[in-house]
């Protein structure tokens, strides 16, 4: 990769010595050799106890009762928390939208989520909770469930919340310009229908909590790896029912990743908090990697259409969005933000004055959604680009013809676009420029030309996107109506805070509230501090870690839109620049000198037209501590100065709903060609190119370790990552092997490409690098999918099957020697079907006897314990299996009919369990043979929800036809001689295991 | 093998880095949790617990292993190497460890860990790797915040230069 022709970034970045440098990071030295300080890694009050979590199997359902006696009553057991017991000691986390509804940390009496919460165990480990998990006994009555968000707000929808009517929890309409009048006079209209799918950033560490309960100071103290938005701060207190300053959060000094994914931590710090009062002990929760897939938090997936108004030359004259945006089964805080951080920049980096919007915020039965990163970015480009990909083609115009033709032109900065964003720098005409010549864009449409010249299937896409950071705290209050603001007042602004501090031996301190997670804002702090004070960054101490009952910190606080290079790292300068002019009128007395004329350099103070005129620098910071009163009158000390910074440029919404939801917006252009496998469908990249203009460079490394991380990430969104679910809500990517995240074999390296054009807004003329590529890159290569298939509906992920079937043309005949298996299901269906036969060695009637006798059925069951007789047509059993790592205990009913003794009968029945539940019908012919015996012939059709579900959908096809064959070995074996007749199971195993719980 | 008792603690001793660690484990304990939360070693991470991430990725005995789909009882009397086993002495950085810091190969460095041990008992064997090579081999890492093109990089510039040491070690005993 190179940084061609970078312009030349702000003052700053040239007069200074470490500003811009890709210096080694102050944190590797420790994170390298084993000497972290993660939340799993600290120590804990002697006494702590463990946590774990009990959670819904079902994706909607009534809870009838839960037993947590034996529970309760288990080795190592201190206490055993549900719903109700939760309710007594907190109050509902507040819901982002006016509603009579509530959300709570763990279910009341009703589960909405495969995942959500039913009970949680404290114990005095980790172990010895899991282990009591087990013997809780809960009753579900499942419900219907809604998983699809426009079959959610159909008419007669199940309703996921009484206090959603048709499951919509906003719906507002917007308007600027005259979108009416564009469209009635435009020559084209043209729209794109898109359904955005769910994943998540999924960090590699998880959530961890520890909490603790003073009953003495009525107080809470707790340590999450949560990353804010500070915020949420007042959102737990409230939950907790005390005041701010009775909940004290701290975070641990390191975090292994978050992507906005820690935000979600919250309801879990509520949780634990509860539980540790509860227990009166000091309680530690460290979530597992099921846990985290499943029920942690999940970006939101969004329905859109999206069309536009077009004048016969491309021009996009408005646009008309519809979006649908699904938060999942709570709308926790911040939701419905996701939907709106994009507010501003809805036209992207094009300028389009008219536009209407039509903004649904709507609740289904699937994990309630938070911070991801790309916040909303992902979904509205993928839907922006991806039309204007579509015009292009519609009008017959080179797709970078039709960016070029509508971005926003050069010498327009700052540019206000129609719904109210203040596009604060750029050259976008000249980063096209530059990215297509640096990257070689026309090597790769010649690429492209030779490889379909040779049949093979190869497209380009582009993505031209604004990227902003640094999220004004006011732009979700535009989900509110005016009169809705007027009444709850006003919010706006983004509170940034630093402290500088001079130890007595003049040694600098900094502290940030900026919650970092592996970006390095330690070291980028640093290095705007040795550059104002003229030392050497490894001697100044950055401390990072937020304690909310000592440290500056605001509701901005956290790591989150981008905002440490903008707003933080400026922060510091604004801090660390006003403790330097104090210093420089100290040194100015008594070197004699000018304040003006004295400077920092080489750990020095010192006059700049007699450099020999110099006093160590730890002398003049120290002397704020040694001599106060020798300083100069008016100079006050420079012990300690804390900044909080808010840019006026963030405004309140308008009353015309204008916002300007960000302070910055970085430009990024991408493009990509790809090949694709027509066999396997498998899409290959052939070369990524994404230019980033994010203002002033503060560390080249730090900046390209964002924009590569992105982009693995939205290389993952546009390839392989779902979070899928079953049409009944059942959860099934519970594990790193089903949830696929890219390695080191998948992801290419990109091509980067710098332009600088600094910030007019920011303290350092930077602006936010995280999350863009997780924006430009699904759509990105989306577009060169469309491009290379020629397809205009493109859903993510574009895995090999999805892609195999855009291809037109029957699939080519497998290799000789390779038979296929009839495919029993769709994708993402968890249905099991099968049919087989056995050949048993007793007469139709014995083995007709033997199937409706509880001692035989629990002998031959495969895990059966026990087999209760409730009537001649229904039993009851318990049965243990095991599918993959998931073994548990699970409770059948089985119930036959449709009895043609001794030839046929049908079974059906329901299996339920702490690891899943199943339900199913088989039909089992019995049909003598000659000579003596029975071929026992069966067919089954079974659905499987549940952990087993999340976990094991891989291993339920081959787990079926092992633990089916055991059950006829063992009938056949049981009826002496004969043997099952081929490895499959039959109708009645079938039953048996989705009954019994091994159904995945 | 001995017999053990589910519900008891048995005593597991083995090399730890080197030094002979002792500690008391129920036989379904991991070997992570072992290392982590009996000896205080909390180098080794966990991210998964069921064997795709790799970083809880230790040796035993020479070989890679996952320690979360190890029991720590497994491991009694054998020889085991963490990440805080990796510098020639404390307070200083390994090879492959200062070209990580170099090149930008961790961000939050959770991965870290398990990535390093991969690497370095990989380029204890394999002086001369071509980048598909360690590409191949880093598919057993799941690391959310690089891109693994600065892991590549940094393993990349360690094996060019323990292997140019290497040389000069060979000459200076010719
Ligand atoms: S924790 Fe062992 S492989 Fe993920
Ligand atoms: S450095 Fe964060 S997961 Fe690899």
């Amino acid at each position: 990769m190179g940084h061609p022709a970078a312009t030349p970034s702000s003052a700053t970045a040239q007069d200074s010595a470490w500003i811009g440098r890709s210096m080694e990071r102050v944190e590797d030295a420790a994170l390298l050799s084993g000497n972290g300080r993660f939340i799993d890694d600290l120590g804990v009050r002697p006494g702590t106890l463990y946590a774990a979590i009990l959670r819904s199997p079902h994706a909607h359902a009534d809870i009838l009762s839960i037993d947590t006696m034996a529970a309760k009553a288990a080795p190592g057991v201190a206490a055993v928390l549900v719903g109700a017991d939760v309710k007594a000691l907190t109050a509902s986390l507040v819901v982002g939208v006016k509603a009579p509804v509530e959300c709570w940390p763990i279910a009341m009496d009703r589960v909405r989520y495969v995942g959500e919460p039913v009970a949680v165990v404290v114990a005095s480990d980790r172990y010895k909770a899991e282990d009591a998990l087990d013997l809780i006994d809960v009753r579900y009555a499942p419900r219907p469930s809604v998983i699809d968000p426009l079959a959610a707000i159909t008419p007669g929808a199940p309703l996921v919340h009484d206090g959603f009517p048709n499951n919509v929890a906003s719906d507002r309409h917007f308007s600027y310009g005259d979108p009416e009048g564009a469209f009635a006079s435009a020559a084209h209209r043209i729209a794109i229908d898109i359904n955005y799918p769910r994943n998540s950033c999924t960090p590699i560490e998880t959530y961890g909590v520890i909490a603790e309960y003073n009953v003495n100071d009525g107080a809470y103290d707790i340590l999450a790896n949560f990353q804010g938005p500070f915020s949420i701060h007042a959102v737990i207190s409230r939950a907790l029912k005390l005041p701010g300053n009775r909940v004290r959060l701290r975070t641990p000094p390191d975090s292994g990743g978050s992507f906005g994914v820690k935000q979600g931590v919250f309801p879990y710090i509520v949780l634990i908090a509860a539980a540790a009062r509860v227990a009166g002990r000091p309680v530690k929760w460290i979530e597992d990697r099921l846990e985290h897939l499943c029920a942690s938090n999940s970006a939101t997936n969004r329905a859109t259409t999206l069309s536009a108004a077009v004048d016969a030359t491309g021009k996009i004259l408005a646009l008309d969005w519809d979006q649908v945006e699904d938060c999942g089964a709570h709308l926790r805080a911040p939701e419905p933000a996701t939907l709106y951080r994009m507010h501003g920049n809805l036209t992207g980096a094009y300028d389009i004055r008219h536009m209407r919007v039509r903004n649904r915020v709507i609740v289904t039965n699937k994990t309630p959604t938070g911070l991801n990163r790309g916040f909303g970015g992902p979904q509205v480009y993928f839907a922006l680009e991806r039309l204007m990909q579509c015009i292009a083609v519609e009008l017959d115009f080179d797709p970078l013809d039709v960016i070029q033709r509508n971005v926003v032109p050069s010498g327009a900065f700052p540019y206000r676009t129609a719904p109210g964003a203040l596009l604060d720098s750029g050259d976008y005409v000249k980063a096209l420029e530059l990215g297509a010549s640096s990257g070689g864009l026309e090597e790769l449409k010649a690429r492209r030309a030779a490889a379909r010249a040779e049949g093979r299937i190869y497209g380009i896409g582009y993505a031209a996107i604004v990227e902003p950071s640094v999220s004004n705290m006011g732009y979700l209050s535009t989900v509110l109506t005016l009169a809705e603001r007027r009444k709850a007042g006003p919010k706006n602004g983004a509170q940034a805070t630093a402290t500088v501090s001079i130890d007595p031996v003049g040694a600098v301190s900094v502290h940030i509230s900026s919650v970092p997670q592996g970006q390095g804002h330690r070291t980028v702090v640093a290095q705007v501090i040795a550059d104002i004070f003229g030392v050497v960054p490894q001697d100044v101490r950055v401390n990072t870690e937020v304690d909310t009952a000592k440290d500056a910190w605001s509701i901005a606080s956290g790591n989150y839109s981008s905002r440490f290079a903008a707003a933080v790292a400026g922060t510091v300068k604004i801090a660390a620049d006003r403790i330097a002019a104090r210093l420089k009128r100290i040194a100015a007395s008594h070197l004699n000198v000018e304040a003006d004329d004295v400077t920092f350099s080489n750990g020095k103070v010192h006059s700049q037209s007699n450099p020999d005129n110099a006093m160590p620098f730890a002398r003049v910071a120290a002397l704020s501590h040694w001599s106060p009163g020798s300083l100069p009158d008016d100079v006050g000390h420079t012990i300690r100065e804390t900044v909080f910074w808010t840019p006026p440029e963030l405004a309140a919404p308008d009353d015309a709903d204008r916002i300007n939801s960000s302070l910055c917006y970085g430009f990024i252009f991408d493009y990509c060609g790809v090949e694709i496998d027509r066999v396997t469908g498998e899409v290959r990249i052939d070369r990524y190119v994404t230019t980033h203009d994010c203002g002033t460079i503060l560390h080249p490394g730090m900046v390209d370790g964002q924009i590569r991380g992105g982009f693995g990430q939205g290389f993952g969104a546009a390839l392989l990552e779902e979070f899928a679910y079953a049409p009944d809500g059942s959860f099934l990517a519970g594990t790193f092997a089903d949830y696929l995240v890219p390695t080191a074999t998948e992801i290419p390296n990109p091509v980067i490409v710098h332009m600088q054009t600094p910030s007019p807004f920011t303290p350092l003329g930077a602006k936010g690098v995280g999350e863009g590529n997780c924006m430009s890159t699904p759509v990105c290569i989306a577009n060169a999918v469309a491009d290379a298939l020629g397809e205009k509906n493109i859903t993510l992920p574009l895995v090999p099957a999805r892609v195999r079937a855009l291809i037109a043309g029957d699939e080519p005949p497998a290799p000789a020697g390779v038979t296929t298996q009839p495919r029993s299901r769709k994708p993402g269906d968890r249905g099991l079907q099968g049919e087989g036969s056995a050949e048993v060695g007793a007469s139709p009637q014995a083995v007709w006897d033997m199937l409706l006798d509880p001692n035989t059925l629990q002998a031959v069951i495969p895990g059966c314990h026990s087999v209760e007789k409730v009537s001649d047509t229904h039993f009851r059993a318990e049965v243990t299996l095991g599918i993959g790592p998931v073994k548990g205990k699970y409770r059948a009913e089985v119930k036959l009919s449709d009895l043609d003794p001794p030839h046929a009968v049908t079974l059906s029945g329901s299996a339920d369990g702490a690891l899943g539940h199943g339900a199913g019908e088989g039909r089992i012919t019995l049909v003598p043979r000659e000579g003596g015996g029975t071929t026992l012939t069966y067919k089954y059709d079974a659905e499987i929800g549940g952990k087993v579900a999340s976990i094991g959908g891989r291993l339920l096809d081959g787990a079926t036809r092992v633990i089916i064959g055991q059950f006829f070995s063992a009938l056949a074996h049981r009826a002496g001689g004969g043997g099952a007749a081929d490895g499959a199971a039959s109708g009645l195993r079938a039953w048996l295991r989705a009954l019994f719980g091994g159904a995945r | 093998m001995p017999r053990l008792t589910a519900t008891q603690r048995h005593s597991v001793r083995f090399r730890l880095n080197g030094h002979p660690v002792e500690g008391s484990a129920e036989p379904r304990m991991q070997l992570a949790d072992f290392l982590r939360h009996e000896l205080g070693a909390t180098g080794t991470h966990v991210g998964c617990e069921h064997g795709v991430c790799g970083a809880c990725t230790v040796l035993v005995d020479g070989m890679l292993t996952r320690s979360c789909l190890t029991l720590a009882v497994q491991v009694d009397g054998c020889d085991v190497r963490t990440v805080e086993g990796l510098a020639p002495e404390r307070g200083r950085l390994s090879v492959l460890q200062a070209a990580f810091r170099r090149h930008h190969g961790l961000q939050c460095g959770f991965c870290t860990p398990g990535v390093l041990m991969s690497l370095d008992r990989y380029l204890s064997t394999n002086p001369n790797p071509t980048e598909d090579q360690l590409r191949e081999l880093l598919s057993g890492h799941l690391c959310r915040c690089t891109g693994y093109t600065p892991i590549i990089r940094a393993a990349m510039e360690a094996a060019a230069t323990l292997a140019s040491s290497t040389r000069q070690e060979d000459s200076t005993h010719v």
